[in-house]
């Protein structure tokens, strides 16, 4: 891949809980403006990749990585780096629903007032709520609080919210599994826009989401060490019509054993 | 992880495309015995029984529908459900020149054929052995027999082109013989595009094996 056309890179990335090695050796690109499916079953360490893509590991004691993950050629994980900063360029969406206690405006122009933000918030609000397909369900009632939205209006509040900063990408980590399926086919859809302006990386456990929204597909196992690895990595049409290695065949399929 | 339920449809599935192309052997073997024995009932009888084959067919196409709105198959699975399809078609246009061999049995009524028949019988031979063993290496997944199938699609353009100049001497001698000549010309050309068609499922068994899908034998016609 042209580097231009990569966002995020890891080198033999290894993550460790302590002296368990939950992850290993994971060499890959991530491109930009794509939506890239992370898939694989249980405990194959696909949320723990992702949560390394903005340093979400580091809030679990213990943890700690080896190798590197570069974005905009340099690695997240260097000395002079400040984690929080880089969650603000690369945000995340998580499995429920999360927003915050506060009202739908307010959830969205959070992260902007903490950033000191200097614009017009209210149209940077609407700008984020628009880009997450909500706007026009909500614009009569910003002030409400953010619990009175149905669990899917949350979902697409949280991606509102993630992207009120403007970041480079969105981690998303089984951002439809609580949902029901028209609210997931709403999500989908909004993965599917967003990613003409937004690198996105997704976990999910549901293979026929993952074929439907992304772009590339990687699919990672357990090893008898138990430590998560990458099998395969290409095109989703190539994952799902005719994968090259078996035990993505088998995973796919349905045999995996 | 099993998928015992699927698997089992899957195989019943393919086994039922078996019997849509025992069928279809039958009517292209019947379809020229009838011919050959200027047997008008056989012939009549022929051309009924396609309405089985075209409903099987139907049959093969509605569960194969099914299995794929209710399982959501992917790679080898839907590789394999896409195949019986395509295959499906295949076997039921080839019914359909059985069929058509044995309209021309009729449109010929009785009279004697123009000479006596050599050449189509070998080709009928040839075009439903290459049927047999395209279901054999379907069965098999065995793309070395695919392509074995596909070359030897040439053996039966080359008979073509002979029945074609035999005939074409036959109507240049005598204009009289035009119409019987053009109904023999009429079922070579069915026979060849049986095993035209017999190449396109040898290829779709090389695809079902290995996900590329590549024309393995450029026919003359």
């Amino acid at each position: 891949m042209d580097q231009q056309d990569v966002v995020l890179e890891t080198r033999d990335l290894r993550v460790f809980y302590g002296s368990f090695n939950a992850l290993r050796d994971i060499s890959m690109e991530i491109p930009r403006h794509k939506v890239t499916a992370l898939i694989g079953p249980s405990g194959c360490g696909k949320s723990t990749f992702l949560r390394c893509f903005n340093r979400m590991n580091d809030l679990i004691a213990g943890s700690y990585v080896t190798g590197q993950v570069l974005y905009r050629g340099a690695d997240i994980y260097g000395p002079a780096v400040d984690a929080t900063r880089i969650r603000s360029e690369i945000g995340m969406v998580f499995q429920k629903p999360n927003p915050f206690p506060k009202s739908i405006f307010e959830n969205v122009a959070f992260g902007l007032k903490i950033n000191g933000y200097q614009g017009n918030l209210a149209e940077a609000v609407e700008r984020s709520l628009r880009r997450a397909a909500l706007w026009d369900e909500v614009k009569d009632r910003l002030n409400r609080s953010a619990f009175q939205l149905s669990g899917g209006q949350q979902q697409r509040l949280c991606i509102a919210r993630a992207l009120a900063v403007e970041p480079e990408v969105i981690l998303m980590d089984e951002p439809a599994s609580a949902l029901d399926p028209i609210a997931t086919l709403a999500i989908e859809e909004l993965i599917r826009e967003l990613s003409a302006e937004v690198s996105i990386i997704i976990v999910t456990h549901n293979m026929q989401q993952a074929a439907r929204v992304s772009d590339q597909t990687a699919f990672l196992m357990m090893g008898e060490d138990r430590a998560g690895y990458l099998v395969e990595f290409g095109d989703t049409s190539q994952i799902f019509t005719n994968p090259t290695n078996e035990r993505t065949e088998a995973y796919i399929t349905g045999r995996f054993s | 992880m099993a998928r015992s339920s699927f698997d089992i449809s899957l195989h019943d599935l393919l086994d039922d495309l078996l019997q849509l192309g025992g069928m279809v052997e039958k009517a292209i073997a019947t379809s020229l015995q009838a011919l050959k024995d200027r047997d008008l009932k056989t012939s009549e009888r022929v051309i009924k029984e396609d309405d089985f084959i075209d409903r099987k067919r139907w049959e093969l196409e509605d569960r194969c529908l099914e299995l794929i709105a209710t399982q959501q198959p992917m790679a080898v699975d839907l590789r394999v459900l896409v195949t019986i399809l395509h295959i499906s078609v295949e076997l039921e246009r080839m019914g359909d020149y059985a069929e058509g061999i044995g309209k021309i049995s009729l449109l010929m009524g009785n009279e004697p054929p123009l000479k006596p028949l050599v050449d189509i019988p070998l080709m009928a031979e040839k075009a439903s052995d290459m049927l047999n063993r395209s279901l054999d290496a379907l069965v098999r997944r065995d793309t070395e027999e695919a392509v074995a199938v596909c070359n030897k699609d040439d053996e039966v353009d080359q008979l073509y082109d002979r029945v074609y100049e035999d005939l074409l001497a036959l109507m240049i001698q005598d204009p009289a013989n035009v119409q019987r000549a053009t109904y023999l010309l009429w079922v070579a050309h069915d026979l060849e595009r049986i095993a035209d068609r017999a190449t396109n499922i040898a290829e779709r068994v090389v695809f079902m094996v290995t996900g590329k899908m590549e024309e393995l034998n450029v026919s003359k016609y």
